[in-house]
C-alpha cells in the first residue's frame, strides 16, 4: 500500500526522448490504466517506475521517499508482464514461491503464502506443473500469483491481458477488479484496450508520444475529454467527428452550422468566435433515427449486435457516421434516414483541438 | 513431414559416407595398434592380433601419469574459462554497450591468428612466471585459448533466454548473483553443458602448446603421443597404440556426451 509521485519524469534512448516530463501523483490503493496508441511510452514509463529502466531526469517517489536510484528488487514492486515471464524450469509452486525463496522466508511461511494465493487464483489443481503444461489464462494467473505473494506496495501489470482471448479476457477483467477490491493494493495498469480501462480504472491516465493528455476518472474522460485527442481515443464506437462553422454564441451555448446547413446549438462555451471553423464531436449513442432529425444521410451498413444496432451513415460530408442503437433495429442498407441529435452528449473542439467547456457538468460527475 | 525414399536413401548413403570417412583414419590407427611393426607399414587387412606394441608402449612410459595431466589440464582449462566465460557472456547478452559486438568480434579474431606467432613472447612470460612445464600454466594457457569460443557459445545460448524472465526475477528481489545462479545457469544447462564439452575435448586434443610448453611432469597425453614418433626405425605400431590409448578416453567420453552435445549445439533451434 503506497502512494507514488512522478514530477518530471523524462526518459531518453541516445537521442530520442521517449517520456517528456510526467507528472502524476497516484494515491493508495488506486487503480490507475496507463492508455495510449502503440508506441507512446505506456511500457517505458510503467518499466521506469518498476526500475528496470534508469530514469533520464525527473523524480520518482513512493511513499514520499526517492526511489531513482534504487534498483528493482528493492523497490518493493511487483510487475505482472504481458509475456507472463514465467520461469520456464521451475514448477507452479516454485514460481509463486521465488520471491520469498530469495528473501529467505521459511519453508513453512512459503507454503502458506503459496496456498493462500493459490486458492485466491483458483491455481491449486496446478501447483505442481510447469508453465509449459498450462493454458495461456492459467500461465497469466501463475504471473498474478507471482505478484501476490510477495504482498508488493504497488503492482504493475504491462498488457497482461493482450495475450487472451476475448472471453478469457473479460473474465480476467472481473478477476482483477475483484483481486484489486480483495487486496487493497495499488494498481498500475498499462493497455490500449480502451474497454480494459474503462471497465477497471478508478484513474486513467491517457498518453500520447510520452506526454500525459489528460488524467480524470473514466467517465471524466468519457463525458469531459479536454481535447480531439482523448475525446477520439476514448469511447468505442468512436466519436463522430464533423468540421463545422460557429455562427453565434449566447447564453445557451455555442450555435454551430453543419455541411448541410442545418444548425446546432451545443451547450458549450469557450473562446470560439462567430465565423471561427471548429470541430463537433458526437457520440454515436447521442444520435438517433427520427423523422424531424436535421440530420439527414444515407444508411451504408447496418451491424446488428442483437443488444445494441450500429447503423453507419453518409451524412454531412462524412463518409461513416456511426450511430448506436439500443436494441434490435429494423433499418436497412441503403435507405435514407433522418438523424437527431442529443446536444448535451456534444463537444466542440476549437482549431488546436482543446475542447470548449460544457455549461453543466454530466450529472453523475457533478458532485 | 514425410521424406520420399529417394531422400532418404540420399540422406542414408551421405550421412553413411561422410562418417565412415572420418572415422576410417580412427579405425586406421586402431587397426594398426594390433599389428606387428612390420606389417604396421602394409595395408594389409589380414593378420594375427597382437597386444606387443601395447606391451611396449606401457613398459617404455607412464601413461597414467601423462593421463593425468591430461584430466586435471583439461578440466582445469575448461573450468577456468567457464568461470571467466560465463559473467562475461552474461553482461554481453543482457547489458550489452555499442561495442559489445565488435568486442566479440575481435575476440574471436584473435583464435584466427596463428599460435606459433606468440609461442616465443608466451614461452618468455612462461618463463619468467615458473610456469613452463607445470599443470597451472597449461590450464592458464587452455583456459585462454577457449574462452573466445565459450564466451562466444554461451553468449548466443544467453541470447535465447528472454530478457523479461530476467527482469522478473529482479521484480522478485534477485540481484545480479540470483539471477545468474537461479534462472540464467538452469535456464541454459544445455548450452553450458555443451559448450564446456567441447572444451574438454578441444583442451583434450591440443598438441601445440603442451609440446613446447612442458617437457616432462606435466606434459599430457598429446606429449606421450609425441614421444613415440621417431626419425628412424619402425614405429607406427606403437605409435598407434600410444594414440588409440591416448583418444580412447575422450572417445568414450564423447560417446556417452554425444547426446548432450548435439542437444546443446541445437539448443536454439528445438527449444
Ligand atoms: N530500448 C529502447 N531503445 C530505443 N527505443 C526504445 C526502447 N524501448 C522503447 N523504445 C521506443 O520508445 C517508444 C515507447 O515504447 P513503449 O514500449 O513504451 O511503447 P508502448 O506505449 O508500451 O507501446 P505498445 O502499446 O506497443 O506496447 C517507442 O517509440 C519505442 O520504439
Ligand atoms: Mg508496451
Amino acid at each position: 500500500m503506497a502512494t507514488l509521485t512522478l514530477r518530471g519524469l523524462r526518459k531518453s534512448f541516445g537521442t530520442t526522448e521517449v517520456i517528456k516530463g510526467i507528472d502524476l501523483d497516484i494515491a493508495e490503493r488506486e487503480f490507475v490504466v496507463f492508455v495510449g496508441p502503440s508506441g507512446c511510452g505506456k511500457s517505458t514509463l510503467l518499466r521506469m517506475i518498476a526500475g528496470l529502466e534508469p530514469i533520464t531526469a525527473g523524480e520518482l517517489r513512493i511513499d514520499d521517499k526517492r526511489v531513482n536510484e534504487v534498483g528493482p528488487a528493492d523497490r518493493g514492486l511487483a510487475m505482472v508482464f504481458q509475456s507472463y515471464a514465467l520461469y520456464p524450469h521451475m514448477t507452479v509452486r516454485q514460481n509463486m514461491g521465488f520471491a520469498l525463496r530469495l528473501a529467505r522466508v521459511p519453508k513453512a511461511e512459503r507454503d502458506r503464502k503459496v496456498n493462500e494465493a493459490s486458492r485466491i487464483l483458483q491455481l491449486d489443481p496446478y501447483l505442481e506443473r510447469r508453465p509449459k503444461d498450462l493454458s495461456g489464462g492459467q500461465r497469466q494467473r501463475v504471473a498474478i500469483g507471482r505478484a501476490i505473494v510477495r504482498d508488493p506496495k504497488v503492482f504493475l501489470f504491462d498488457e497482461p491481458l493482450s495475450n487472451l482471448d476475448a472471453a478469457l479476457r473479460g473474465q480476467m477483467r472481473i478477476e482483477l477488479s475483484r483481486l484489486h477490491e480483495e487486496l487493497n493494493a495499488t494498481m498500475i495498469y498499462v493497455t490500449h484496450d480502451q474497454i480494459e480501462a474503462m471497465t477497471m480504472a478508478e484513474k486513467i491516465v491517457v498518453l500520447r508520444a510520452g506526454e500525459i493528455e489528460q488524467v480524470g476518472s473514466p467517465l471524466e474522460l468519457y463525458h469531459h475529454p479536454i481535447n480531439l485527442f482523448v475525446a477520439g481515443f476514448i469511447g468505442s464506437p468512436r466519436m463522430n467527428m464533423l468540421a463545422v462553422k460557429v455562427v453565434a454564441t449566447n447564453p445557451s451555448g455555442t450555435e454551430v452550422e453543419l455541411a448541410s446547413g442545418a444548425r446546432l446549438i451545443v451547450p458549450s462555451s469557450g473562446g470560439a468566435r462567430v465565423g471561427d471553423a471548429v470541430t463537433l464531436g458526437i457520440r454515436p449513442e447521442a444520435l438517433r433515427p427520427d423523422p424531424n432529425g436535421v440530420l439527414q444521410g444515407e444508411v451504408r451498413l447496418v451491424e446488428q449486435l442483437g443488444g445494441l444496432t450500429l447503423l453507419h451513415v453518409a451524412a454531412e460530408g462524412i463518409d461513416d457516421m456511426t450511430v448506436q442503437i439500443e436494441g434490435s433495429n429494423g433499418t436497412r442498407m441503403h435507405q435514407s434516414v433522418r438523424l437527431s441529435v442529443d446536444t448535451s452528449a456534444c463537444h466542440l473542439f476549437d482549431s488546436s483541438g482543446l475542447a470548449l467547456a460544457h455549461l453543466t457538468r454530466h450529472p453523475l460527475l457533478a458532485a | 513431414m514425410e521424406d520420399s525414399l529417394g531422400r532418404r536413401i540420399l540422406t542414408f548413403v551421405l550421412g553413411w559416407g561422410v562418417a565412415l570417412l572420418l572415422f576410417f583414419p580412427i579405425f586406421w590407427m586402431a587397426l594398426t595398434s594390433f599389428k606387428t611393426e612390420a606389417e604396421a607399414v602394409t595395408a594389409q587387412l589380414m593378420f594375427t592380433p597382437t597386444l606387443d606394441s601395447y606391451r611396449e608402449v606401457l613398459s617404455r612410459a607412464d601413461y597414467l601419469g601423462f593421463a593425468l595431466n591430461s584430466v586435471v589440464v583439461s578440466v582445469g582449462g575448461t573450468v577456468l574459462a567457464l568461470l571467466l566465460a560465463i559473467p562475461a557472456a552474461y553482461s554481453m547478452a543482457f547489458h550489452p554497450t555499442a561495442r559489445t559486438r565488435s568486442t566479440l568480434l575481435w575476440m574471436l579474431s584473435t583464435k584466427m591468428l596463428p599460435s606459433v606467432g606468440v609461442l616465443v613472447p608466451i614461452y618468455l612470460l612462461f618463463r619468467s612466471a615458473g610456469l613452463l612445464d607445470t599443470r597451472s600454466g597449461l590450464v592458464i594457457i587452455y583456459a585462454l585459448m577457449n574462452l573466445p569460443i565459450v564466451v562466444w557459445m554461451l553468449f548466443t545460448f544467453y541470447k535465447e533466454v528472454p530478457r523479461e524472465i530476467l527482469e522478473a526475477g529482479r521484480m522478485d528481489g534477485a540481484r545480479t548473483g540470483g539471477e545468474v545462479w537461479f534462472l540464467l545457469l538452469p535456464l541454459t544447462l544445455p548450452g553450458v553443458a555443451s559448450t564446456g564439452l567441447l572444451s574438454l575435448i578441444l583442451c583434450w586434443n591440443e598438441a601445440f602448446w603442451s609440446l613446447n610448453l612442458t617437457s616432462s611432469s606435466a606434459a599430457p597425453l598429446t606429449a606421450f603421443i609425441a614421444s613415440f614418433s621417431s626419425p628412424e626405425g619402425l614405429f607406427f605400431a606403437k605409435l598407434s597404440a600410444a594414440s588409440t590409448m591416448a583418444v580412447a578416453p575422450i572417445l568414450v567420453f564423447g560417446w556417452f556426451s554425444q547426446r548432450q552435445l548435439v542437444r546443446g549445439l541445437t539448443f536454439g533451434a528445438v527449444k
